[in-house]
């Protein structure tokens, strides 16, 4: 057991707090969320150069060949500083499937580009009624010739009209549950019959509606073996909920210190509001959270790299499940504690809180992975 | 003991649904109960409706212009009226500062004020929060200077509900700074119109504008705008915090609330591709919340029926029990119809929330609102003296801790 941090890891923690704490503070975060594009093009240029866009990728495509204990340090320190940058989508998983699931030729095209900062990619995969279940795709792909033919609908894409190119999953077999069947594409953002209907999002993010009326592509768009996707699919959404675990322990840790200052400065009745005991229980109760939260990352970030997938998704349902209790909880009680300036646009709380409210929706819930948890003990 | 209407109840009920079915615009309840944007003409249009029936004011005595209906006639007329989808009447005129004037003002404020609220001419907000007195509310520090016939306020105002719309405020102000802070407070009504005053929005983390601030720079304002005596006004304002903790019992708009997450979650599709409903995990949050209301209705009545008995002593601190569980269940109601609507609440469309928006949408009509709606309902356990206020009201006055 070693729950140390190497040298490089410290370093790359210690350089990433310091570019954030320099270049991300509320106001500019919040001028970068206004933006049409709402993302820092200079911003993504710097986290190219410092290589944490590369950190997943293999060092043979200019990457730096790092783990998801890598990046659950990044994501943390994404999460106390609410950043809106696209790395979920673009290297969590378009870079982890292109990584997990591409021919060398794709990985030598897509990768190095990604960890260079010049190519943003988006996960096109939900589809309006599908909610959390992963197998449900009802876009097909049909063969035509030397390539196939996509048509459908795809919801809540992250970074769907900024990225350049999007990872689409259609089926080429089977019916809209079934989870053999489904295949990935390759397809441009800007390809004939692509379309898509950009959205801000409840964070300040962004997110799209995506249509693909008769998209053709090539035999070399396919991504993977033709309807095999879907475990694969499994895995990179595991490696993101593992990310954004460590995202969701990030912000609840920004939340509770910027709690804990606002109850030593706010005077109520003569005393610093902090001098109420409800309120200190109510914060040791938080932290209590964030502790056992703190831990859940941990176990994801190890244990999404388990080769047996059936202890990989128990224990990543395990993590999200804990993680989106305990974000519902501080975010909660963080808004209750500031009083009125809780409840307004003007403070870091609300939108931390608002942030770890969207973290616990995206990719399946508490009660979602609770369920899963309670399901597997079902198999003795 | 007996849980079900009189007969004399049951024929009121009727009446009041044959109004609501004969008078309560289509397009306004469209909106009450899609949960679009509501705006000032809402509101006051639904008022005149009632003042024309008579109805404008169900809680006040005859002898003002009222109902003269009982606490439960009025507990009747709410729950009917919310199921049905009226807006709800705004509380700053009708609940809170028309009584403070009916018992504590003069024949002359009475005559010049209560006509004009329960017509709907007049929009008042409350001016008792300050950015530095918001739980400890006798700390505040707006003064209120007399300048032989005038009061010259300065100060500033925090957390104004509907301000940008008021015609009126009336506010607690300091004309004195002797003694304990309590006795030195007034409670003055100012005309939004007068110079001096500007308000300036407060943007909330749903996005939208609810609140503002206030500011008085040397507002002139008539003493005949002074509300019983000088140095008294903290008497008058706890007298109408009891008034306004039942208004945020709420439960016949969250029994409304209740019966559209029901829907909701019969139109959502679980994972499994089955309905929301036959998902036995979230549908026993749902049942939870159901039993909490019934409680809590049972609750409301209790009190009712007992104030009704002796209605010289007032709620009292029973009121704090009341604020609490309402707004717990509100606040329950609105995050479990988030949760229903899944990530589709994850996008955030504004202009969704407009009568005859067309643009696209994720998923149903009902997510457009969920994620807001959720952010916005935590306002109910920090307003109107924050739940852990309640809690040491409770404990203090009910226990004697
Ligand atoms: C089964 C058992 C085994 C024990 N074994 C040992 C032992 O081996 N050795 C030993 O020395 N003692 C032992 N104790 C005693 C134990 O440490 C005390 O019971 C404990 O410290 C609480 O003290 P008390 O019972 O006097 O309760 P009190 O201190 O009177 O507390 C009563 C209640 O008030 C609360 N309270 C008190 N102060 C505060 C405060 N400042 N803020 C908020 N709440 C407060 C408490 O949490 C509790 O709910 C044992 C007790 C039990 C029940
Ligand atoms: C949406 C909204 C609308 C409002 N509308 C109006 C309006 O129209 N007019 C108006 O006058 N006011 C209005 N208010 C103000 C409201 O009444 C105050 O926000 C409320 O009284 C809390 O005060 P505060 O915000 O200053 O919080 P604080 O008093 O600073 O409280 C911060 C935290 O400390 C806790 N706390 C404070 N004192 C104690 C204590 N003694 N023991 C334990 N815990 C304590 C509180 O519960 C809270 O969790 C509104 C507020 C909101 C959010």
């Amino acid at each position: 057991m070693d729950f140390s941090y190497t040298e490089e890891q410290q370093a790359l923690q210690d350089s990433l707090r310091r570019f954030l704490a320099k270049e991300y503070d509320f106001e500019k975060r919040r001028q970068i969320s206004r933006s049409a594009a709402g993302y820092s093009k200079e911003h993504w240029r710097t986290l190219a150069e410092m290589g944490v866009l590369g950190l997943g990728i293999p060092e043979a495509h200019g990457g730096m060949n790092g783990s998801p204990v890598d990046t659950m340090l990044v994501m943390e320190s994404f999460g106390r500083a609410l950043v809106l940058e696209p790395y979920l989508p673009t290297v969590v998983l378009c870079g982890g499937l292109v990584r997990d699931a591409g021919t060398e030729a794709q990985q030598a095209a897509l990768l190095p580009a990604i960890a260079m900062g010049e190519l943003l990619m988006a996960f096109a995969h939900y589809e309006q009624g599908s909610r959390y279940a992963l197998e449900h795709v009802a876009t097909t792909a049909k063969r035509e010739g030397n390539g196939y033919v996509l048509n459908g609908a795809k919801s809540l894409v992250l970074s769907g009209l900024q990225a350049g190119k999007l990872l689409v999953s259609a089926r080429t077999a089977g019916g809209a549950r079934d989870r053999a069947g489904v295949s990935l594409f390759l397809v441009d953002r800007e390809a004939p019959g692509v379309s898509a209907q950009g959205y801000v999002t409840q964070d300040g993010g962004r997110a799209a509606e995506v249509k693909l009326a008769d998209v053709r592509v090539g035999a070399d768009a396919l991504l993977g073996l033709e309807g095999g996707a879907l475990p694969v699919i499994e895995r990179a959404v595991d490696l993101a909920i593992a990310a954004l675990c460590a995202e969701a322990v990030g912000a609840m840790d920004a939340l509770l210190e910027t709690t804990r200052e606002y109850l030593k400065t706010r005077k109520q009745f003569g005393t610093p509001i902090g001098r109420f005991q409800v309120l200190q229980h109510r914060m040791a109760d938080m932290l209590i959270a964030i502790e056992q939260a703190r831990s859940m990352a941990m176990v994801a970030a190890v244990k999404v790299q388990s080769e047996d997938a059936a202890e990989r998704r128990r224990m990543v349902s395990s993590a999200k499940a804990l993680v989106g209790q305990s974000a519902r909880y501080v975010g909660q009680q963080a808004v209750q504690l500031h009083g009125g300036m809780g409840v307004t646009d003007e403070l870091a709380a609300a939108h931390l809180f608002k942030r770890l409210t969207v973290i616990n929706a995206t990719f399946g819930d508490a009660d979602h992975h609770l369920a899963q948890v309670s399901d597997s003990l079902l198999v003795a | 003991m007996d849980l079900n209407d009189t007969p004399e109840q049951s024929a009121f009920r009727r009446e009041v649904r044959a109004f609501l079915a004969a008078q309560l615009p289509p397009a306004l309840s469209h909106k009450v109960q899609h949960r679009l944007r509501l705006g000032k003409e809402d509101t006051v249009l639904w008022q005149r409706i009632l003042h024309q029936r008579g109805w404008g004011a169900p809680g006040w005595p005859k002898a003002f212009g009222g109902t003269g209906w009982s606490a439960i006639e009025q507990h009747i007329f709410e729950e009917e009226a919310a199921d049905a989808g009226a807006p709800r009447q705004l509380d700053f005129g009708l609940r809170m500062v028309a009584p403070v004037i009916m018992a504590f003002g003069n024949k002359a404020q009475q005559e010049r004020f209560l006509p004009r609220i329960l017509s709907g001419e007049d929009w008042w907000c409350q001016g008792y929060s300050e950015p530095g007195a918001g739980s400890d509310l006798a700390s505040l520090r707006t003064r209120a200077e007399r300048k032989g016939q005038h009061y010259v306020v300065n100060g500033q105002k925090a957390w104004t509900t509907l301000g940008q719309h008021a015609d009126w405020i009336f506010c607690l102000v300091r004309t004195s700074t002797e003694g304990r802070p309590q006795e030195g407070i007034s409670f003055l009504l100012i005309d939004m119109k007068s110079k001096g005053i500007t308000v300036r929005p407060t943007i909330m983390l749903d996005g939208e504008h609810e609140v503002n601030e206030t500011y008085f720079d040397d507002v002139e304002v008539p003493v005949e705008n002074l509300v019983g005596e000088e140095n008294r006004g903290w008497t008058y304002a706890k007298f109408l915090l009891g008034h306004e903790r039942t208004g945020l019992a709420n439960v016949g708009q969250w029994k409304r609330l209740l019966k559209r997450l029901e829907t909701v979650a019969r139109r959502e599709t679980a994972s499994n591709g089955r309905p929301l409903i036959e998902d036995a995990r979230f549908r026993d949050k749902v049942a939870q919340v159901k039993v909490e209301l019934l409680a809590l209705e049972v609750t409301l009545l209790r009190v009712l029926s007992a104030e009704a008995k002796d209605a010289k002593k007032g709620l009292g601190p029973v009121a704090s029990v009341l604020k609490i569980k309402g707004t717990e269940i509100g606040q329950a109601i609105f995050e479990l119809t988030m949760q229903a609507s899944g990530h589709d609440a994850l996008a955030y469309l504004p202009e969704a929330l407009e009568p005859g928006y067309s643009g696209p949408r994720v998923g149903g009509e009902h997510a457009a609102a969920a994620a807001g709606d959720y952010f916005n309902m935590r306002k109910l356990s920090i307003f109107g003296g924050s739940n852990e206020i309640q809690r040491n009201i409770i404990s203090q006055m009910l226990l004697g801790l």
